[in-house]
Parts: C-alpha cells; sequence; structure tokens
C-alpha cells in the first residue's frame, strides 16, 4: 500500500525526522489558509504546491510549482487541484490520460535562504530480497532517477547492510554520513536523521522509504524534502492507523472492488479474461493466453474456495471489460472439487444472463470428469476442456 | 529415501485444533501420513483427532519424538511458531501460513540459522512424499509415487505439474512447494539440490515466477553439477506487468534481472529445459529423460 507524500511525511516526523513542513489542501480555500499558516511559520512568502498523486516524476507534468506570493500560490493551487497530471509513472506515461490530482501539499521552501549553499542527496531503505535484511541504499547525487546513477555511476550509489536481530549501529550511521562528505554540525544531523529514519521504516512495517531529494541545508539541517512510502500488505494488521489512510483514489476502482470480494485481481488491457486458483497457476494461464496468440485482459486469482457466488462476482468483474473477446476459466481442483465449481460456473452464467462472449472452461484435479458433464449437458455456449493444453488449444480456435 | 520427509517422519501440527489446523491434519491423516500430534497452546492434555495435543512444541518433542512439524498458525503467530520449533529441536519446519510480514521473516531467518534446522515456506502448500507423507496442503491423490522430484513457488501449478508427470506415465519422489513470499525458508537452489542428491530421484520440475533471484541461483548450481540429473522449468508470470504484486508477495518484477524472460535465458544457458507453455512439462520431461 503506498502512501501520498503528505501521509508519509506526518509519518517521519512521528518519528522525529525532520521533514519539509507543510499542510495538505483540497480546495482554493484550504490552500489559501495554508499557505498563510506556512508563510506566518517561515517568515518566508515563497512557498512550494505539490501535487499529491501516487506517482513519481511530478515535477515534469507541472505539478510541482513554486510560488512567491498569495497572487502565484493561488494561480498555481487553481491549475493543479482538478488537473490530470502526466508523468512518466502515471497510467500511459507522459502521453497517457494522466491522473486526476484531488489533493495539494502546500509547503515551506526548504532551500531559503540560499538555494546555492543547499545539496541534496539520496537515501532509501528497503529490504533486500537477496541478502534478506534491510539496506539503506544512499548517494550524494540527490534530486535524480536514481536508477540511472547507479547506471551511470555505481560508484556513487552506496549501500548499508542492517542485522535483522541487532539493528542499525552507530557505526552505520557515521558511515553513511562520512561517505555522504559530510562533517560538523552536518554529520551529526544526518546520523540522527538516519537513525530516526530507520525506526519509522522498521516502527511502520515500511517495505520502502525513498527520501528524493534529501536536503543539506544552508544552516547544517538535513530535511526529508519529498518521501516515497510503500506499506508492507500483511503487517497492515497492526498499523490500523496506517491503513485507515489508504486512498482508494488512487486505485483501479475495479481492483478495489474485486478486493473487497476477496479477489485478487489485476487489470490488464488485453482481450482474454481469466479466472483462475492460485496466483502461480493465474500467472501461468496468463502466458498460455500470449501463446495462443490474445492477451491476457487481467490477473485472477478467486482463491481455494470458488463457489458460485464467488465466481459469479469474478464473471462480473470479467465481462465489465469491453476489450474482452474470450474468457479462460482455469481450475485445477485440489480440496476444491470440480464438480462444485462447475455447478459455480453453470449458476452464475444462468444469473448473469446475457453473456456475448465464448467461454472456455478448463476444469482439471478433483471430480474432473463429473464437472466436465456438467458443463457439456447445461446447454451453455461453453466449451470444456480438461487438458491444459486443450484449453490453449481452444483459446487459439476461438481468438 | 526421498527428501525432508517421508514415512517415518514424527509430525506434528502447530494449529492443530484451529479451523485450518484440524481440516487438513484429518486430510494427512487419512492420507496415512505418520502425524504423532499437535501443539495449541493452552489445550495442552487433550486429545484432538485422537492425538494428543500439547501446550508447548518442546513437550511434543519430549514426549512423542516430534522431528517435523507443518505450522497453521495465523500470520500474526506465525514467525513466533516458527521460532518455538526451531528452539524445540524440530528439523523440518514447513509453514504454510499465507500472509506473514516480512519484518517478521526477516528475523525468523535469520533467527534460525543458528538451529540444525530445515524451514520451508511460508505461503506455501507444504511437501509431499507420495505414500509415504503428506504434509501439506495438496490434493494426495494427484502425487504418485515415481522418480521424479517437484520444486514449486506455487501451490495450483505443483498440483498441475505434478498431474502431467503422472499422466506421461511418470511418478513423482517428493514435490516440495517452497512458497511465494520473498523470503522463504528454503530457496529453489537449495530444493534443486537436496532433489539432485536424493538416490531415487532422476528427474526435477523447477517452477518458479517472476520476482527475486531464486531461479537464477538454482540454475548456476544446476550447472555446477555438470546437468547431472535432467531439470524441466517454467517461470510463471512472463506476461506480467512491471511493478505490480501479482497474488503472491513475492511475485513482483523489481528490475532487468527478475522477469520471467530474463530468468528463462539464464536457466536455458545452465543446461535447463525451459518451457515456454505450462501445458509442455510433462511432454519436455519425457523428452528429456530420454536424452
Amino acid at each position: 500500500m503506498n502512501l501520498h507524500e503528505y501521509q508519509g511525511k506526518e509519518l517521519l516526523k512521528s518519528y522525529g525526522v525532520a521533514i519539509q513542513n507543510g499542510y495538505v489542501a483540497n480546495n482554493m480555500e484550504e490552500a489559501v489558509a495554508a499557505y498563510e499558516k506556512i508563510a506566518e511559520e517561515t517568515g518566508n512568502s515563497v512557498a512550494v504546491v505539490k501535487a499529491q498523486i501516487h506517482a513519481g516524476g511530478r515535477g515534469k507534468g507541472g505539478g510541482v510549482k513554486l510560488a512567491k506570493n498569495l497572487d502565484e500560490l493561488k494561480e498555481h493551487a487553481g491549475n493543479i487541484i482538478g488537473m490530470m497530471l502526466k508523468t512518466p509513472q502515471t497510467p500511459g506515461g507522459i502521453d497517457g490520460p494522466g491522473k486526476l490530482v484531488r489533493k495539494i501539499l502546500v509547503a515551506e521552501d526548504s532551500y531559503a535562504p540560499d538555494f546555492d549553499a543547499c545539496k541534496e542527496y539520496y537515501v532509501s531503505i528497503l529490504m533486500d530480497r537477496e541478502k534478506k535484511c534491510n539496506v539503506i541504499i544512499y548517494s550524494t547525487q540527490g534530486g535524480m532517477d536514481i536508477e540511472a546513477v547507479a547506471e551511470e555511476t555505481p560508484h556513487l550509489v552506496h549501500k548499508e547492510y542492517i542485522d535483522p536481530l541487532l539493528g542499525l549501529q552507530s557505526f552505520q550511521m557515521r558511515k553513511i554520513a562520512f561517505n555522504l562528505g559530510l562533517s560538523g554540525q552536518a554529520f551529526k544531523e544526518m546520523a540522527k536523521f538516519i537513525s530516526k529514519l530507520y525506526a519509522a521504516f522498521v516502527g511502520s512495517d515500511a517495505s520502502l522509504f525513498e527520501i528524493n531529494p534529501c536536503l543539506h541545508t544552508a544552516d547544517d539541517r538535513i530535511v526529508a524534502v519529498d518521501c516515497k512510502v510503500s506499506l508492507d500488505e500483511n503487517a497492515l494488521y497492526r498499523h490500523k492507523d496506517l491503513a485507515a489512510q489508504r486512498d482508494t483514489d488512487e486505485e483501479d476502482p475495479t481492483e478495489v472492488e474485486a478486493r473487497g470480494y476477496g479477489l485478487n485481481y489485476v487489470n490488464l488491457d488485453g482481450n482474454v479474461g481469466c479466472m483462475v486458483n492460485g496466483a502461480g497457476l493465474a500467472m501461468a494461464t496468463m502466458d498460455i493466453i500470449k501463446l495462443s496468440g490474445g492477451e491476457p485482459a487481467n490477473f485472477l486469482d478467486v482463491g481455494g474456495t470458488a463457489d458460485a457466488d464467488r465466481v459469479e462476482k469474478a464473471f462480473r468483474i470479467i465481462l465489465r471489460d469491453p476489450n474482452v473477446k474470450a474468457i479462460l476459466i482455469n481450475i485445477f481442483g485440489g480440496i476444491v472439487r470440480c464438480d462444485r465449481v462447475a455447478q459455480g460456473v453453470v449458476d452464475a452464467y444462468k444469473n448473469i444472463g446475457d453473456i456475448n462472449v465464448p467461454i472456455i472452461v478448463r476444469l482439471q484435479g478433483t471430480n474432473a470428469d463429473i464437472a466436465k458433464v456438467i458443463i457439456d449437458e447445461s446447454g451453455l455456449e461453453v466449451h470444456s476442456a480438461i487438458l491444459l493444453q486443450e484449453a490453449a488449444d481452444l483459446v487459439k480456435e476461438l481468438l | 529415501m526421498s527428501v525432508l520427509v517421508n514415512k517415518d517422519s514424527n509430525i506434528i501440527v502447530q494449529g492443530f485444533t484451529g479451523k485450518e489446523g484440524t481440516f487438513h491434519a484429518g486430510q494427512m491423516i487419512d492420507y496415512g501420513t505418520n502425524v504423532v500430534g499437535g501443539v495449541t497452546p493452552g489445550k495442552g492434555g487433550m486429545t484432538h483427532l485422537e492425538k494428543p495435543v500439547f501446550n508447548t512444541v518442546a513437550e511434543a518433542v519430549e514426549k512423542v519424538n516430534a522431528d517435523t512439524s507443518i505450522i497453521f498458525v495465523p500470520p500474526p503467530f506465525a514467525a513466533d511458531a516458527i521460532m518455538e520449533a526451531a528452539s524445540a529441536g524440530i528439523k523440518v519446519i514447513i509453514c504454510i501460513t499465507e500472509g506473514i510480514p516480512v519484518q517478521d521473516m526477516v528475523k525468523v531467518k535469520a533467527y534460525i540459522e543458528d538451529y540444525d534446522c530445515t524451514l520451508v515456506g511460508p505461503n506455501c502448500p507444504g511437501v509431499i512424499t507420495p505414500e509415504e507423507a503428506k504434509v501439506g496442503i495438496m490434493p494426495g491423490f494427484v502425487f504418485k509415487k515415481g522418480k521424479i522430484g517437484i520444486v514449486s513457488k506455487s501451490g495450483t501449478l505443483t498440483y498441475e505439474a505434478s498431474d502431467q508427470i503422472v499422466k506421461a506415465g511418470l511418478g513423482i519422489s517428493t514435490a516440495i512447494g517452497i512458497g511465494g513470499d520473498p523470503i522463504v525458508g528454503t530457496p529453489t537452489k537449495d530444493a534443486v539440490k537436496m532433489l539432485m542428491e536424493d538416490p531415487e530421484t532422476e528427474g526435477i520440475v523447477m517452477i518458479g515466477e517472476i520476482g527475486g533471484n531464486y531461479e537464477a541461483q538454482a540454475a548456476e548450481y544446476i550447472k555446477s553439477t555438470g546437468n547431472k540429473k535432467p531439470v524441466v522449468g517454467f517461470i510463471a508470470g512472463q506476461t506480467a506487468p512491471k511493478g505490480r504484486t501479482m497474488g503472491h508477495a513475492g511475485a513482483i518484477i523489481g528490475g532487468k534481472d527478475d522477469t520471467a524472460e530474463a530468468k528463462m535465458k539464464i536457466m536455458a544457458a545452465c543446461g535447463i529445459h525451459v518451457v515456454n507453455s505450462p501445458a509442455q512439462i510433462g511432454s519436455t520431461m519425457i523428452e528429456a529423460l530420454k536424452a
């Protein structure tokens, strides 16, 4: 689960991490109030307006603007709230339709009073799958795309692995600060920043923290100017406050609906829908569709209990996609009996009524033969298969 | 022989009296698996499914010589259950539980390193040695005895592979479901190594998914053995988009090295018989054994 920048910053702040202060605004009135508060707190009339969407590269699409005074603030807030922001990470990329901006963050100018004396660093924390521990990745090359930095100047990207049982040690904080070329007060501030940031990462069960840029100000403070925070979905049960911050407006509405039914669904842009039990078999089924000349329209794992109700809900979700030209149902019955699933398909089909795309049902495993009889005798326009290859051939034939 | 579990394994069920534990322990017992008891804290002294219930794993080790444990404990308590089993001296710990927080598994993995035990899972279907022991949630009848080992990140895809192998006239020595989480106890390479060293296994099916580098590690290992036994490999997720979690917490493309395409390329270069279609696993194994 991803947090917005303003939510991530509040989380960091609650752990004592220094952040670029700001207030979130949903409309012009709130934007003006936020600006006035910021101006009063900082004694500076300059503020930054930042679109709050779950995608990086916001500046490139005009989603981040500097306002030197109230008039400029109004202009930028007016332009950004409600805009369709296009960035390299929004659907379809920079030339795609973009994403609707519903909120902005009005934040202080952390670079004041001496922009040229500021330095930008990069700091992120994530779990390294190969080393099976958390890693802090950092670089003096802040404010840029870190993947590009790693590609072009790998020696400028450092990694510090953290012992899972002992946690972050003082020498590691010092090492990071030294490697960033810091000394004096800034050195101490960076060590403190890293220590608190790591505590926040572990304390919130995050899967990713990315602070880019992490700013070294002219007066030797270390400040998180931007932050990307992703949380471990599996750990949300122990972070109810964070779980409540989920912004479903940022997600695909069909995926949100499917999650409500306990279905694991990912929307794709192909022409063959699929319904499968088990995540691995679901991915394999998508691959089969592609090899048969189609493109998968979705990933859908109906889980271990594929009863009539779930099958019907899954059907309705797939059928809503106008691009779908055929549907492949692939169930390997283990504990789940195929005859029950078959009956579920028949019932769902009858309940929905008007289905105009060919449906291929492949049921294998427990009672697969009985299931095939149920499908074949139902009188429905359903093509049944038992072997996976037969199902693949049917997809090819029907497209 | 076989690996990890067999007819002599003394198996206990952690989370024995819960709904999942009860159902699957019953299925395991029906299969003929040597379940010697179970653990549910606070219910020690009871009898469940005609087997003794203990308060702690240590007690089960002491009283019924438990050496293998299968865990059905809910996610908030599963990491603790794994560590309890390890500290009590259990040798093979199979964790079925799906949804354990990653930071918990990071700690568990470091904790159990000091113990002489093998963790399989979490988020896995378990391990089965046909006609000897079913220590998992898989449908037993799909796995007929034979000489092909299976290593897989996925549950139903393991059943699919076994079904094809059996229909091809072969059978299964041991099938190991390693699990679909970002951190698992037994990565692909370790599981493949067990089967490579098992005298009863003549060929191996290795099923991976997008995300991580387990398959690449296993491929390098297989090559280093001089491809002693034929390995048929498949990677699910050739059509998966980048950056999206595909059901399993670990099935997410992070970079250019953990796509299905990249993994299949490394596997093929290491002499693995890579199939593009999961429907070709059985027939390809037949061909690979002839070669």
